[in-house]
Order: C-alpha cells, then sequence, then structure tokens
C-alpha cells in the first residue's frame, strides 16, 4: 500500500495534489516521473517550494519503472506523478502497475484535446496511451479530488473510436 | 531625468479570486486599481498560464501576488518571473496588501515589496470585542 495514488496531472504538485489528496492520503513523498524534468534542477526546486513537508523525487520514466516495486516495499507513502499519459503508459511497460488505478486528475484544453470532463482533455494519442495502460491491466478513473465522484473511464475509452 | 517605471502588480488566484480582489480594490481604492490585473488558472494549463503571465508582466517592475504557495497559480508565476530581477512572486495575497500596493508603487521596489509582506502579515490578526463594550 505504500504507493497511495498512481495520478495523472499536468500541473502536477500543486494546491489540488497537496492539499486535496494530500490532506487524504498524508503522503510522505512524492515521485514525479517525467524525463524533461528529472534533468532540470531549476524547476525541481520550484515544485520542491509548493510541497510542504513531504519529500519530492524526480525520476526519468526508466528508472521510476526500474524501481517502482521497491519504492512500493518502502513504509514511506508515496504519491507517484506524471503530467502526461504518455508518461504513465511507460511506466507501466513493466507489469508493475497491474491491478492498480491511475487516477487522472487534470488535462486542460489544448490543440488536438476533446474535452471528456471539465478537467480531463485527451488527444487521440492520450486515448491510445489509455488503451494500452488498460491492456496492462490498470484501472482508469477520472477524479479530480477525493471526495468527488470518480469516472471510470476504462469503458469510454475502449469503446471510443 | 529618466523617469522610473512604477511597478505593475499581477493578482493570479483560483477561480474568481483575483477579479474579486481587484474588484474590491476598486470599490475601495477606485481607478488607483488600474495598477493592478487579474488572471486565474481556470481551465488554463501551466503553460497557458505561464505565457499569460509573461504577457501580462513584460515592460518594467513587476509585483506577481498569487493565492497560494502550493498552489499552480505559484508554480506558473514563478517560473514566469525566474531570473527577472524586477519581478517579485508573493505569496498569500489579501485585499490589504493590494490596498498598500496601489498607493506606494512609487516606493524603491525592494522596500515595497518588504512592506506589502508586512502590511498583508500585520492585517491577520484576531480582534476581540470585551464584553458589554459597545
Amino acid at each position: 500500500m505504500p504507493i497511495v495514488l498512481f495520478r495523472v496531472d499536468e500541473r502536477l504538485i500543486h494546491g489540488q495534489v497537496v492539499i486535496g489528496w494530500g490532506h487524504a492520503l498524508r503522503p510522505d513523498r512524492y515521485l514525479v516521473v517525467d524525463d524533461e524534468l528529472a534533468q532540470s534542477g531549476w524547476e525541481q526546486e520550484l515544485y520542491r517550494l509548493g510541497a510542504g513537508e513531504a519529500e519530492v523525487v524526480f525520476r526519468s520514466v526508466r528508472d521510476a519503472r526500474a524501481s517502482l516495486g521497491d519504492w512500493g516495499a518502502l513504509p514511506a507513502r508515496t504519491v507517484v506523478l506524471t503530467r502526461d499519459v504518455s508518461s504513465m503508459r511507460r511506466l507501466a511497460d513493466g507489469g508493475e502497475m497491474s491491478g492498480r488505478v491511475v487516477n487522472f486528475g487534470g488535462l486542460h484544453a489544448g490543440p488536438g484535446r476533446e474535452r471528456v470532463l471539465t478537467y480531463l482533455h485527451l488527444s487521440p494519442a492520450d486515448v491510445e496511451d489509455m488503451r494500452a495502460l488498460s491492456g496492462a491491466g490498470v484501472k482508469l478513473q477520472a477524479r479530480d479530488l477525493p471526495d468527488a465522484p470518480g469516472v471510470d473511464l476504462t469503458e469510454e475509452v475502449l469503446r471510443s473510436p | 531625468m529618466n523617469e522610473v517605471a512604477l511597478p505593475k502588480g499581477l493578482v493570479i488566484g483560483h477561480g474568481g479570486m483575483a477579479q474579486g480582489l481587484v474588484d474590491a480594490v476598486r470599490t475601495i481604492a477606485g481607478s488607483n486599481a488600474d495598477a493592478l490585473a487579474a488572471l486565474s488558472n481556470e481551465g488554463m494549463s501551466p503553460d497557458d498560464l505561464r505565457h499569460a503571465i509573461d504577457g501580462a508582466a513584460v515592460g518594467g517592475p513587476a509585483v506577481v501576488f498569487v493565492d497560494l504557495q502550493a498552489g499552480s497559480c505559484c508554480m506558473a508565476a514563478l517560473a514566469s518571473c525566474r531570473a527577472c530581477g524586477d519581478r517579485v512572486v508573493v505569496t498569500g495575497v489579501n485585499l490589504p496588501m493590494l490596498l498598500d500596493f496601489v498607493f506606494h508603487r512609487d516606493e524603491p521596489f525592494e522596500t515595497l515589496v518588504e512592506r506589502l509582506v508586512e502590511q498583508g502579515r500585520g492585517a491577520i490578526r484576531p480582534v476581540r470585542v470585551e464584553r458589554g463594550q459597545r
């Protein structure tokens, strides 16, 4: 149970995550999985400013995938964050995430993206990545905050053309 | 003699908070509120918000007021103001702080920023009325 949440949210560490989910889940650590941010010291510092007392760790997808099992075995409660669906899909490639739920909390409007919910807009590439996640045994659920009703995305993604 | 540009104030908050604060400043201080602009993160991606801040703050010194240090508004503001010596992010914006800003923009920039933080903090206090007092 130490990985208490997998979440796709392009804002990564922000109010909903730190205050909304943080209050409910009491994480000790945020693990940000992102190839670009793993190389960017100044951006890491910005995100750490917003995380309060929790530790913030940045890893590339490859490094995170290799040590996901180890993270899960540690007693520290960890929230895993990616800012795009592609990174989460690649993280799941090794099969470590089978049976887990991925929370979709914030992908905003942009070119080529269609609105699914007020806080969730998906491109065809996102949908393909979600299909791959589903194929890897991952459940897909949209929920911006812990007290909001969850929306099961698995059926919708599999059904869409 | 060179004229020193007065700093702009940019208020960024969740939902309608920023516009509400700027409207409140206008109600109290009239056209002095023209020194302030409001931005919301509503429906904005991090990049969109950052570009909006870049656009609004360009061309001179600016104080970027944000509501919450842990929030996406603050993250975008920090990214936008990175390595800009004449832009400062102030978290925990409140109305007294903004009112002080619009009336004291002519103070030296660093002094102004310190003053705003002090005013904002100082305005938060418990006020108790003694029993029987009118």
